[in-house]
């Protein structure tokens, strides 16, 4: 019976549909997975690379560590984040998905977690590696962890404004990584800079506060300039 | 009571006026049809009803609620089958149906009851391939599911249903459409084909604008 009811959309149960937004797009990554695996292979070539240019030298490597690390998560997270939203677009189910009766923005933060999840364990669990790849110390390992922890979350809420405004166009990869690559300039500063402490001894407190401060402006305002920014590549 | 009702609605695109002024509504049990030659603005408008597309003037009131300010109230008793799908290529026909049910908090349906409409639907034995293996028609038909699976809603808006369907599946089509009418449900639809729908239709034009 086709009944009117106005409180319908109360007794929806939001995190319910949150989960299983998140179990949609785990699966969907699972049966993607040489294409999940891209980014990552693109993050180990490029810090192989970088010993073979610059030479096998343990202390100029530990020095150069951290930024290359860093600069290599930025460009292999930005690779991963075009498949955001292009396939939800593509097919019909970001439609689906704005006209769900959970609102927007938590779906968004949901799929942004769930990517960032799938792209960061990967290179976390790699990192010990590479780490010794680059002659870090214990203390520079730790922090590089913590940075990445912190500061990966950042790439993937502003990455994804980027991703939900160009949508709608065709090869649409380097128009993002143009827009985005200089707003993640202070991140790089802040969390190579931690890593530069760490390996001279000295405190990190204040770059990863900052670091921190960073992750939940991001928190707060990505969620929902992503979700407008997909209703506008809908018009 | 109105279901939909539409007010003053514009809409241009690339410098070109698709419609102007138009006023719309959809009481319960009112089967609309849409009408108009390529490129003249149904889907347009359809997009516009359901708040995918945003007008150049006017509002549209689904079930009281406003489809820009309130979509998530709006789109609560909706159900939406336009052009895309809306349905994963990677996932089977009941994954992508189980996942329709949960993200409109209808948990409770049972995967029986999936496989049930599919094989109403014709998609017997095609319930566990990939969506991307299955022809267009099949594909449409997963989609076309979502009517059957949504218990609550009051306002299908169908945008072109029956392409690639079959002649049976649009016989199925129509009659369940038909019911729904008579279960007090309002419809606006597009087609270029035939409507043979066992209920009065108003038909709604929209002339090819310059």
């Amino acid at each position: 019976m086709v009944s009117q009811q106005d409180d319908t959309f109360q007794s929806y149960k939001t995190l319910p549909v949150l989960w299983a937004v998140a179990k949609r797009d785990f699966s969907l990554a699972y049966r993607q997975r040489a294409e999940l695996m891209q980014p990552l292979m693109f993050f180990l070539m490029v810090i192989t690379l970088f010993p073979l240019a610059i030479g096998p030298a343990p202390q100029t490597l530990q020095l150069v560590s951290g930024a290359v690390i860093w600069v290599a998560a930025i460009l292999s997270l930005l690779m991963g984040l075009e498949r955001l939203f292009r396939d939800d677009y593509l097919d019909g189910s970001l439609e689906q998905l704005i006209l769900s009766p959970t609102p927007l923005y938590l779906i968004v933060l949901v799929k942004v977690v769930s990517h960032w999840l799938v792209n960061m364990i990967p290179l976390l669990i790699m990192s010990p590696l590479l780490a010794l790849f680059l002659n870090m110390t214990p203390s520079m390992y730790t922090t590089l962890i913590f940075t990445l922890l912190l500061g990966t979350p950042i790439i993937s809420l502003v990455g994804a404004i980027g991703v939900a405004l160009t949508v709608g166009l065709q090869r649409s990869g380097v128009l993002v990584a143009l827009l985005l690559i200089p707003l993640f300039i202070p991140l790089l500063i802040f969390a190579t800079s931690a890593i530069d402490s760490a390996a001279m001894n000295l405190p990190i407190s204040f770059q990863l506060g900052i670091i921190s401060v960073l992750l939940l402006v991001a928190l707060a305002v990505s969620p929902m300039v992503i979700a407008y920014s997909l209703k506008v590549s809908q018009h | 009571m109105l279901v939909l009702d539409a007010v003053q609605l514009s809409c241009e695109k690339q410098d070109r006026i698709l419609f102007q002024d138009i006023d719309l509504s959809i009481k319960t049990g009112e089967l609309v049809l849409l009408k108009g030659e390529n490129g003249a603005g149904k889907t347009s408008l359809l997009r516009i009803l359901v708040g995918l597309s945003q007008p150049q003037n006017g509002n549209v009131r689904i079930n009281q609620h406003d489809v820009q300010s309130d979509v998530n109230l709006a789109s609560s008793q909706l159900v939406y089958v336009g052009h895309k799908l809306g349905l994963s290529a990677l996932l089977n026909p009941i994954e992508n149906l189980q996942f329709y049910c949960q993200s409109i908090g209808q948990e409770q349906v049972a995967q029986n009851d999936i496989i049930d409409i599919l094989e109403q639907l014709g998609l017997h034995g095609h319930e566990d391939l990939s969506v991307k293996n299955l022809s267009a028609g099949q594909q449409r038909r997963v989609a076309l599911a979502k009517l059957w699976l949504h218990k609550t809603a009051n306002l299908w808006v169908l945008d072109e249903p029956f392409t690639a369907l079959d002649v049976a599946t649009v016989e199925l089509l129509q009659t369940f459409i038909a019911e729904f009418l008579q279960r007090g449900g309002g419809v606006i639809m597009t087609s270029h084909q035939a409507v043979r729908i066992d209920h009065p239709i108003r038909v709604f034009e929209l002339e090819y604008a310059w």
